[in-house]
C-alpha cells in the first residue's frame, strides 16, 4: 500500500451508494406492490351499477348485484315513511350512530334514504351475511318463513337464517343476533327512479 | 482485457441486432417493399382523429377488444362528449371496443372473421397497415372486387374505396431463371378519384396506423418517458459504485 | 482468527443468539469475507454473479406474472394482454420477465465461454463444470416451457415442432409424443402441465443446481484468468498470496457489474422491449392458431443455434432422427468437455496458436449457426448450417489431439 487508507472517503462512497441503493430498491419495490391494487377488469366489475326503479309498485323490492353482493330497493309509500319514527323504542341504534352509511344518508334521519319513497341498502345481514326477506306489510301475523313476526310489527326485513329483524330503513332490532343497521350504499339518483349503485356523483356518460 | 472485451460487445450486439430487423417487419422476400408510415404516437391530435376514423370505418367488422374505452379517453385526452361520440359498440365506459358484427355471419360473408385488431400494430408494424390501407387495386376475379399489394388474396372489401377512389395493378415483365417470361405485381395506380385528396387520404390512412399503433401498446409513451429517468437513476448509481470500486481496490496489487 | 468453540462464530447480542443455532457468521466468514479469490479476475469474471442476480429477477417477476396469469388455453393469451394493460405496472413485470429470459442466455453463454478461454473446467473442477452444463440443459427446459406459456401462435406452434422431434425416436417416438402432450395434439393439458413444470419444478431444481455449483466452486476455489493455482504460494496463515477476500472486494467490483448489466437491462426494457422481433417474436402477437402455421417457424434466438444444426443433417433411411440426435449431442457434449482437454495448461494465455484458432472458429460458427437458425431454410444458409455444425462438433472431437499436441508457452508462478 502505497498511500494510507482514506477511510472517510470510503465511507462516504459507501454511505452514499447505500443510500442510493435503498432508493433504487425502494422504486423497484413500488411496481410489485402496486400491481395488488385492484387491477382495471376489478375496477370495471366493481363500476357503479343503474337501477331502473320506475316500474316497482309502493311495498315492492328490487335486487340487483352490486360488487359481487344483492343491493335491496324497496319503493316505499308516504303512509309508511311517515311512521318511520314511531317505534325508536323497539330498535337498537336508531339514530344509526354505529352502522355503515354514507353521511349524506345518516344526515336524513329515520328515513336513511336519498328520497325517502325509495330506501337503498345492502341485502347483506350484519350477523353473518345471510340475505334477509322483506316483510314489508306492517301489524300483520302474515308469516315469514315459517315466523310470526307479532302485531307489533312494523314492516321491514326478516333474516331467516338466525332470526335477525330490520325495520323498512334497515335499522335492527333490539336484543338480535345482528350487532348493526343494515349498511348503506352509496347511491345518487339520476332521474325520478333511476339510480346509480356505488357512487356519490352523477355519472358523465350515458 | 476490459478495452478489448467491450470493444467485442460492442461490436457484435450491434451486428446481431442488425440481423434481426429485416425478418419480423419488413417485406419478405418476393413481397413488396412497405411504405414508410411516419407515425408518432406522441401526437395525441393524431391518435385523436385514428380513434374517431377506425369507429366509423373499421369497428363495424374489427374489434379492439382489449382496449376499453375509458383508457383511451383517458390516453387521448378525450373529453366526455367526445368519448361518448366514440362510444358506437357500447355504453359502458369500462368497456373493450367490440364490433357488434356476429362472428359466425361474420365467417360466412367474408370467408373468415375479421381479426381483431388490438396488437396488429405488433405483429405487422404500423408501416404494414399503413401500406395495407393504401394497397387496393381492382381484380374481377375477387369476391368483393379488390384485392391488396400487401395482403394477396384479402378477404377484406375496400372500406376507404368512397375516401380514396379505385386504383389498378402495375405489372412488369420479368423473367425467371429459365428464360421463361411472366407478369409480377409490383405496384399500384390510381384510375379514378376519390372523395379526398390524396393528401387528405394520406392524413386519414396514417391516423389509422398511428392509433392502431397506440392501441397495440397504449403504455408505450409512459414507458419511454420513465425509461429516461431510470437510465439517469443508474447511470448516477454505476457513477458512484465505480468509484467506490476504485477506492476499495487501492488495496489490491 | 477467533478462540470461540465455532471458529470465528460471534458470542453476543441477537447475533450471538442465531450462532449457537445456526452458523451464520461461520458461513459469512468462509464463504463471503474470508472466502479468497484471486485477484486478478476480469471482464469475463462479471458472468456468474449476473446469473444469479437474473435468476433472481426472473424467479421474483415469475412469482408476480403468476399471481394474474391464467394457464388454460381458453385464457392464456388474454391474461397476458391483461397483465399489460389492466394490472397496474403488469407491462413492466412482464417485460422484466421476457427481457430477463434472453438476458439469462446472453450472461449463461459468456458465463460458459469464460471457462473455454482460462481452462475453469479442468481438474478439479469438473464437477463444477458439470453442474454448470446440468443448469445450461435446465434452463434450456425453463426456457422453452415458457415460451409456450402465452399462447401465441409461435408458442403454439415451436412446442409442436419441438415436441414432435421426440417423435422420431424409434419404437417409443410415437407413445412418447401423447405422453408429453397429454392429448394428440398440442392443447390445454399440454399447456398446464407446462405451466406447472415453469413455475415450480424447474425452478426449484435450478435452485438447488445453483447452489451444488457454488459448494462446488467453494470447495476447490477459484479459477483465474492466467489459469493457475493460487493455494500453491500461500502466507503464514494458509492464505493464498494472490487471493482477496471476496468481501469487500469482490462484492464491490460485482456490484459496479450490476449496475453497468442494469444500464443494459433496462435500455432494453423501456426502449426496445421486443428488440425487433428477437425477444418478443412478432407472431407471438397472434393467438394459438392450430389451423395456420406462422410464416416462418423459428425458436427464440438463443436455441436457433441448436435449431440449425437439427435442421442441418438430412434425413436417412427414412428417418429425421439424425437431426435430433446430432442437436441432442450438441448439448451433451459439453458434459466431456473436461476430460476433452488434455492440454498441460488451462488458461488461453499460454496456449499455442492452434487452440487459439479453433476456438474463434467455434465462437464464429456457433454465432453463424444462431442466424441460420433464424432465418428460412433457403439461399447459402442450408450449406452455411452444414458447415457451422461440422466446425462446431469439431471444436469438440478434434480437442483431444490439438490440445495435446499445441505449443504453449511457461506459466508464470504467480498470477499477472
Amino acid at each position: 500500500m502505497t498511500e494510507p487508507v482514506d477511510q472517510s472517503r470510503r465511507r462516504l462512497l459507501t454511505m452514499a451508494t447505500a443510500g442510493m441503493g435503498a432508493v433504487g430498491i425502494a422504486f423497484a419495490a413500488v411496481p410489485f406492490i402496486a400491481s395488488w391494487n385492484p387491477s382495471e377488469r376489478a375496477k370495471a366489475l366493481g363500476a357503479p351499477v343503474a337501477v331502473d326503479a320506475s316500474k316497482l309498485e309502493e311495498g315492492q323490492m328490487l335486487k340487483v348485484v352490486w360488487r359481487g353482493q344483492p343491493v335491496f330497493i324497496v319503493r316505499r309509500s308516504k303512509a309508511v315513511v311517515a311512521e318511520l319514527g314511531n317505534h325508536d323504542a323497539l330498535l337498537a341504534d336508531p339514530k344509526s350512530k354505529d352502522s355503515r352509511q354514507p353521511t349524506y344518508i345518516a344526515d336524513t334521519g329515520a328515513a336513511r334514504a336519498r328520497n325517502p319513497e325509495y330506501w337503498v341498502g345492502l341485502a347483506v345481514c350484519t350477523h353473518l351475511g345471510c340475505s334477509p326477506l322483506g316483510a314489508f306489510e306492517p301489524n300483520n301475523a302474515f308469516q315469514v318463513a315459517g315466523t310470526d313476526l307479532g302485531q307489533n310489527w312494523p314492516g321491514g326485513f326478516y333474516c331467516p337464517c338466525h332470526g335477525s329483524k330490520f325495520d323498512i330503513s334497515g335499522r335492527v332490532f333490539k336484543s338480535m343476533p345482528a350487532p348493526k343497521n343494515l349498511t348503506v350504499p352509496s347511491y345518487t339518483f339520476t332521474g325520478d327512479a333511476r339510480i346509480v349503485i356505488g357512487t356519490d356523483e352523477n355519472p358523465k356518460t350515458a | 482485457m476490459i478495452k478489448r472485451a467491450l470493444l467485442i460487445t460492442t461490436a457484435v450486439l450491434p451486428a446481431l441486432a442488425l440481423t434481426a430487423l429485416p425478418v419480423p417487419v419488413a417485406a419478405q422476400e418476393g413481397e413488396t417493399a412497405l411504405l414508410h408510415a411516419g407515425t408518432d404516437i406522441r401526437d395525441v391530435k393524431s391518435l385523436q382523429r385514428g380513434a374517431r376514423n377506425f369507429m366509423n370505418y373499421c369497428s363495424g367488422c374489427h374489434s379492439l377488444t382489449y382496449l376499453r374505452y375509458n383508457r383511451m379517453a383517458a390516453d387521448l385526452h378525450l373529453s366526455d362528449k367526445e368519448l361518448a361520440d366514440l362510444m358506437l359498440t357500447s355504453d359502458n365506459v369500462f368497456d373493450g371496443i367490440n364490433s357488434s358484427m356476429p362472428p359466425a355471419d361474420a365467417a360466412q360473408w367474408f370467408g373468415k372473421q375479421p381479426p381483431d385488431l388490438s396488437l396488429i400494430a405488433r405483429q405487422r408494424g404500423p408501416d404494414y397497415l399503413y401500406s395495407f390501407l393504401k394497397g387496393f387495386y381492382v381484380d374481377s376475379t375477387r369476391i368483393w372486387g379488390v384485392n391488396n399489394l400487401y395482403l394477396p388474396s384479402a378477404a377484406m372489401p375496400d372500406i376507404l374505396a368512397d375516401r380514396h377512389g379505385l386504383q389498378k395493378p402495375v405489372f412488369k415483365n420479368e423473367s425467371d431463371a429459365n428464360g421463361g417470361a411472366h407478369m409480377v405485381l409490383v405496384g399500384v395506380e390510381p384510375m379514378s378519384a376519390g372523395a379526398m385528396s390524396p393528401q387528405e387520404y394520406d392524413v386519414l390512412v396514417r391516423d389509422i396506423a398511428n392509433f392502431l399503433d397506440y392501441a397495440g401498446e397504449p403504455i408505450k409513451a409512459t414507458r419511454e418517458s420513465l425509461g429516461i429517468y431510470v437510465m439517469l437513476f443508474l447511470l448516477v448509481g454505476f457513477v458512484l459504485t465505480y468509484l467506490l470500486k476504485k477506492e476499495y481496490w487501492k488495496d489490491v496489487h | 482468527m477467533a478462540a470461540a468453540p465455532e471458529s470465528g462464530a460471534s458470542t453476543k447480542g441477537l447475533i450471538g443468539w442465531i450462532d449457537r443455532r445456526f452458523p451464520l457468521t461461520v458461513l459469512w466468514r468462509t464463504q463471503v469475507a474470508e472466502y479468497y479469490a484471486p485477484k486478478n479476475f476480469n471482464f469475463w469474471y462479471y458472468f456468474g454473479s449476473l446469473a444469479m442476480l437474473v435468476l433472481v429477477n426472473q424467479l421474483i417477476t415469475g412469482i408476480f406474472l403468476t399471481m394474474n396469469y391464467k394457464p388454460s388455453s381458453a385464457e392464456a393469451f388474454a391474461s397476458v394482454e391483461y397483465i399489460m394493460r389492466d394490472v397496474n405496472w403488469g407491462w413492466l413485470i412482464r417485460y422484466l420477465h421476457s427481457t430477463g429470459a434472453s438476458a439469462f442466455f446472453i450472461v449463461v453463454y459468456l458465463h460458459m465461454f469464460r471457462s473455454l478461454l482460462y481452462g475453469s473446467h479442468r481438474k478439479p473442477r469438473e464437477l463444477l463444470w458439470i453442474f454448470g452444463c446440468l443448469l445450461f440443459l435446465g434452463l434450456m427446459a425453463e426456457g422453452f416451457l415458457g415460451y409456450v406459456l402465452p399462447w401465441g401462435n409461435m408458442s403454439y406452434w415451436g412446442a409442436q415442432v419441438i415436441v414432435s422431434l421426440f417423435g422420431s425416436l424409434p419404437v417409443i417416438g410415437g407413445g412418447l409424443v401423447d405422453w408429453i402432450r397429454g392429448d394428440y395434439v398440442i392443447a390445454d393439458a399440454t399447456l398446464n402441465r407446462f405451466f406447472a413444470l415453469h413455475v415450480a419444478a424447474l425452478p426449484l431444481a435450478l435452485v438447488f443446481l445453483m447452489i451444488a455449483h457454488l459448494m462446488a466452486l467453494h470447495e476447490v476455489g477459484s479459477n483465474n484468468p492466467d489459469g493457475i493455482d493460487i493455494k500453491k504460494h500461500q502466507d503464514g496463515q494458509g492464505i493464498p498470496l494472490d487471493g482477496i477476500p471476496f468481501h469487500p472486494y469482490y462484492t464491490v467490483k460485482d456490484l459496479m457489474g450490476v449496475m453497468f448489466f442494469l444500464l443494459l437491462f433496462c435500455a432494453v426494457i423501456f426502449f426496445a422491449p421486443a428488440f425487433g422481433g428477437l425477444f418478443l417474436e412478432a407472431p407471438n402477437f397472434e393467438p394459438a392458431n392450430p389451423l395456420q402455421t406462422p410464416p416462418h417457424i423459428a425458436p427464440v434466438w438463443y436455441f436457433t443455434p441448436f435449431y440449425a444444426m437439427l435442421r442441418a443433417v438430412p434425413s436417412f433411411a427414412g428417418t429425421q432422427v439424425w437431426g435430433v440426435l446430432v442437436m441432442g449431442a450438441s448439448v451433451m457434449i459439453l458434459f466431456f468437455v473436461p476430460w476433452l482437454d488434455r492440454s498441460p495448461v488451462a488458461s488461453i494465455r499460454y496456449r499455442g496458436p492452434v487452440y487459439k484458432f479453433m476456438l474463434a472458429i467455434f465462437v464464429v460458427a456457433f454465432i453463424a449457426l444462431g442466424i441460420c437458425g433464424l432465418r428460412p431454410p433457403a439461399g447459402i444458409y442450408p450449406l452455411l448450417a452444414k458447415i457451422c455444425t461440422v466446425l462446431y462438433f469439431a471444436f469438440f472431437l478434434l480437442m483431444p489431439w490439438y490440445t495435446r499436441f499445441d505449443r504453449v508457452k511457461p506459466v508464470p508462478e504467480r498470477v499477472t
